[in-house]
């Protein structure tokens, strides 16, 4: 590995604060170092660019069997988007795209890190196998505890120890990063042909409520000090009138604080919240809480949110939350698929259509900006689609087009059909926010790397940290008064450096370095009971058994492993 | 109007994918600049010229452009995949996927032709003077917008799966059409002069269909409620009125559940 120079960008760091000055960035061996140091490095000229650290996406459903049953199922949407063979891999799909197509899109646009927003337990071999045909983007993977038969019972009778226990072991067991929540208690009550609508409706059976499992969760997580925060998808997502639900959910956080080795402060991150700020009480009236729930969000430093934006594109639907795919298929009639997974969680696919010409799908798009737009502090609010349920990540940049401009705003409501009726139920028209660089640099790396606790490695340009250099065309100084030449240079980076090496360049993807699967190993004094409980529920209720269930290492690729020791 | 006169003198010894040549590739083309199109044997790709003569010159635009195809096309598929405007005529049979996601103009089919034919169809016109295969008029694997606007004649027999998710437009079968008519359907008409075999109107929400012969294995979620007297395709008859699928959700309009339509000849 040689060393390498970007000069003379813009540089914008947020995690060392810098802010577009016009500075070298050096890398020796695949990590940042002073550039005093370097001897004979290979140059990339990023004069008059923007020079940033290689993204970072908290939430997206990148791989895993939901995932390839929204491949499977939607051919149409690969039919005439995947002629050209453009890299080493056939690429496809659009809303789905394939692993290939995934990792190089991402390079394309600049990202290094990819957190998989849901991984079934019982699934995690298909999950790793998938993570290792999708080339360059680093992945790490959360299990799903909201619905998990221990979790529900070793947090009814509130042993936190036993289920830090049953944590630690699952995250082994599967190679997980960290804990997902995913309509905690409604997605078990979806067994019984029910669901939890908000925090306090009890689980049928486990006797035990949505608003117990979070806190028993955010205590199980603090407990452990594990990187990231716990990861929650909350009750009551995606119905009109659901803001108060979301309140509710997010007040559990209070009186928590982040105890980590790992230099992240919130105790819960929300994620999608753009699908859980909906007054109104029925789709006729439905309107915007953003405003709201950012109120809230910006007044407690413990949590923070990524976006979830709709990109009104023609779109998969895909969510650990069975109820509401269920619910969803409902609604709009088209093909549909949902699973039970045995004692953990569920899961469904429905492919959505967010029209401009449909008020609701309106009114969601102005939701997610306004969510940004009113933040505070964009270091706790980040960019995502949720992909693929409110527009495919390939969207990323025409997201950053919309925070950066009022007029790309305003240009894209001019195609809304019931543009009058979005304005009345939304306050967008009322906002003259633009974002600046850096608060995009917050929103796509520095932020997503604080809240997953590896802001050490990733997110940042700071000498020892990895050497993933994202440039894009753009000038800070010049900005385009274009909107829309924002969003192509966001979509295609003139050069992406990752672990040093020269990934993409003028938006193409030029070599596919290593890649690698980031996994939390926590240590935790041995627990007989724990221990029996697993025998005992593998042998019983399990299909598989638990030597068989345990990821084999075959199925781990290039693991990066993020230790945690509790014992000390 | 120009015609372009592609003749085959070389068969593929594999299929051909033919999707390029449609009027709106060959406009503004010189006859030899047509026999540079691409066409893949397989994987391999090939300039037309490579199986086929050309003759003529294409017109300004794709409207004022006719192809007429010579030689024996049995092997030649996607003939005129998403044509907007112009002509093709085929002296001959063609393979599959003739006419697919076409949106304008006209192919005229002479002989047979195989499955896929009209699938996605926006617009346009497909004549077939032989049989059809299967998925005629259809919608592409996994999409649920099927045929949405245009014109299917078929003067002889159609194979299984017609019209699945049709949304518009027209298919007329002049002769029998095996399993599954309109499955899923949501607006559109087929109209089989001959007899049909069985599953017709399955899971269909709208549209009509009309059976000019019997149907063997009638679905029993379609129900009899009355008896018209139309016109259909040129030809006044009486028939039985069905509606259904009795299985399916109905949307309602003005108050009113709206069904498919089953209409068989008395």
């Amino acid at each position: 590995m040689g060393e390498l120079i970007v000069k003379n960008g813009f540089v914008f760091d947020p995690l060392q604060g810098i802010k577009g000055d016009r500075m070298d960035v050096g890398v020796r061996d695949g990590k940042i170092v002073e550039t005093n140091t370097l001897k004979n490095p290979k140059e990339i000229d990023a004069a008059g660019m923007t020079v940033m650290a290689g993204g970072v996406d908290i939430h997206a459903h990148v791989v895993g069997p939901k995932v390839n049953v929204g491949r499977l199922f939607r051919p149409e949407d690969k039919l005439f988007k995947s002629p050209l063979k453009r890299c080493n891999r056939m690429e496809m799909g659009f809303s789905v795209p394939s692993t290939f197509k995934t990792g190089y899109d991402y390079a394309r646009m600049g990202y290094v890190f990819v957190n998989e927003a849901a991984m079934p337990p019982l699934h995690s071999p298909h999950v790793h196998e998938e993570i290792r045909d999708t080339p360059i983007i680093d992945n790490a993977a959360m299990p799903v505890f909201g619905n998990n038969w221990f979790t529900l019972d070793y947090l009814k009778n509130n042993e936190i120890e036993n289920n830090a226990a049953y944590t630690a072991w699952l995250l082994r067991a599967t190679r997980g990063f960290a804990i997902k929540v995913v309509n905690p208690g409604g997605t078990e009550a979806w067994g019984w042909g029910l669901n939890c609508e908000n925090i306090h409706d009890t689980v049928p059976y486990f006797d035990i409520t949505p608003a117990k499992i979070i806190t028993g969760l955010i205590e199980t997580n603090e407990f452990l000090g594990l990187p990231h925060s716990m990861h929650l998808h909350t009750n009551n997502l995606g119905n009109p009138g659901n803001y108060t639900d979301t309140l509710d959910s997010l007040r559990l956080a209070e009186g928590y604080t982040a105890k980590n080795n790992f230099g992240r402060d919130q105790v819960m991150h929300v994620t999608h919240v753009q699908f859980c700020s909906y007054g109104g009480d029925s789709w006729k009236n439905i309107d915007s809480q953003a405003k709201t729930i950012m109120d809230y969000v910006n007044a407690h430093d413990n949590i923070t949110i990524d976006m979830g934006q709709v990109t009104l594109d023609e779109t998969t639907t895909m969510t650990a939350d069975g109820p509401f795919e269920h619910h969803l298929r409902g609604l709009n009639n088209l093909k549909w698929a949902n699973t039970d997974v045995e004692l953990e969680t569920a899961a469904g696919v429905v492919p959505y259509i967010y029209s401009p010409n449909v008020k609701v799908s309106t009114i969601q798009w102005a939701v997610g900006l306004e969510l940004a737009l009113y933040s505070n502090d964009l270091m706790r609010t980040f960019i995502t689609t949720d992909h693929p349920n409110a527009g495919p990540f390939t969207r990323y940049p025409r997201v950053i087009k919309w925070l950066m401009s009022r007029a790309a705003r305003d240009a894209t409501m001019k195609t809304f059909k019931w543009l009058d009726r979005t304005i009345e139920s939304t306050t967008i028209d009322s906002i003259d926010r633009e974002l600046t660089l850096y608060e995009i640099a917050q929103m796509t790396r520095a932020g997503p790397a604080k809240a997953l606790g590896i802001s050490n490695t990733y997110g940042g340009l700071a000498p020892g940290m990895d050497g993933d250099i994202a440039v894009y065309a753009l000038n800070p100084e010049n900005m385009p008064s274009d909107p829309d030449r924002i969003e192509e240079a966001f979509s295609r980076c003139a050069y992406l450096v990752k672990d040093g090496v020269v990934t993409a360049r003028g938006g193409e993807v030029v070599t596919e370095p290593a890649k690698r699967t980031i996994w939390v190993d926590v240590k935790v004094p041995e627990n007989a009971q724990v221990q029996r409980d697993i025998y005992e529920h593998f042998l019983r209720h399990y299909s598989v058994g638990v030597k068989n269930y345990q990821l084999f290492d075959e199925h781990l690729h290039n693991p990066r492993v993020i230790e945690v020791d509790t014992t000390q | 109007m120009k015609t372009v006169t592609i003749t085959l003198v070389n068969p593929p010894e594999l299929y051909l994918e033919g999707q390029n040549i449609t009027p709106d590739n060959v406009a503004g083309k010189t006859a030899a600049e047509i026999a540079t199109l691409d066409v893949w044997e397989g994987k391999q790709k090939s300039p037309l010229g490579k199986y086929f003569t050309v003759s003529g010159n294409g017109g300004a635009t794709a409207a004022d452009t006719k192809i007429v195809f010579r030689g024996d096309c049995t092997r030649v598929k996607r003939i005129g995949q998403q044509m907007t405007a112009g002509e093709i005529v085929v002296e001959g049979n063609a393979d599959m996927y003739i006419g697919g996601w076409m949106k304008g103009g006209k192919i005229h089919v002479k002989g047979n032709v195989d499955s896929f034919c009209g699938i996605g169809m926006e617009g346009g016109e497909l004549i077939v003077d032989g049989n059809a295969g299967h998925h005629l008029g259809s919608s592409p694997r996994g999409e649920w917008r099927g045929m949405q606007g245009g014109l299917i004649r078929v003067a002889g027999d159609a194979g299984n799966d017609t019209a699945t998710f049709i949304n518009g437009g027209t298919i007329i079968i002049g002769g029998n059409a095996d399993i599954h008519v309109s499955t899923h359907g949501e607006g559109g008409t087929v109209i089989i002069k001959g007899n049909a075999k069985g599953r017709v109107g399955g899971q269909m929400v709208k549209g009509d269909i009309y059976v000019f012969g019997t149907i063997e294995n009638p679905l029993p979620g379609f129900q009899r409620v009355g008896e018209v007297e139309q016109e259909v395709a040129g030809e006044k008859a009486h028939f039985i009125h069905h509606v259904g699928d009795l299985g399916e959700r109905h949307p309602i309009a003005k108050g009113k559940a709206v069904y498919a339509n089953l209409y068989t000849r008395i």
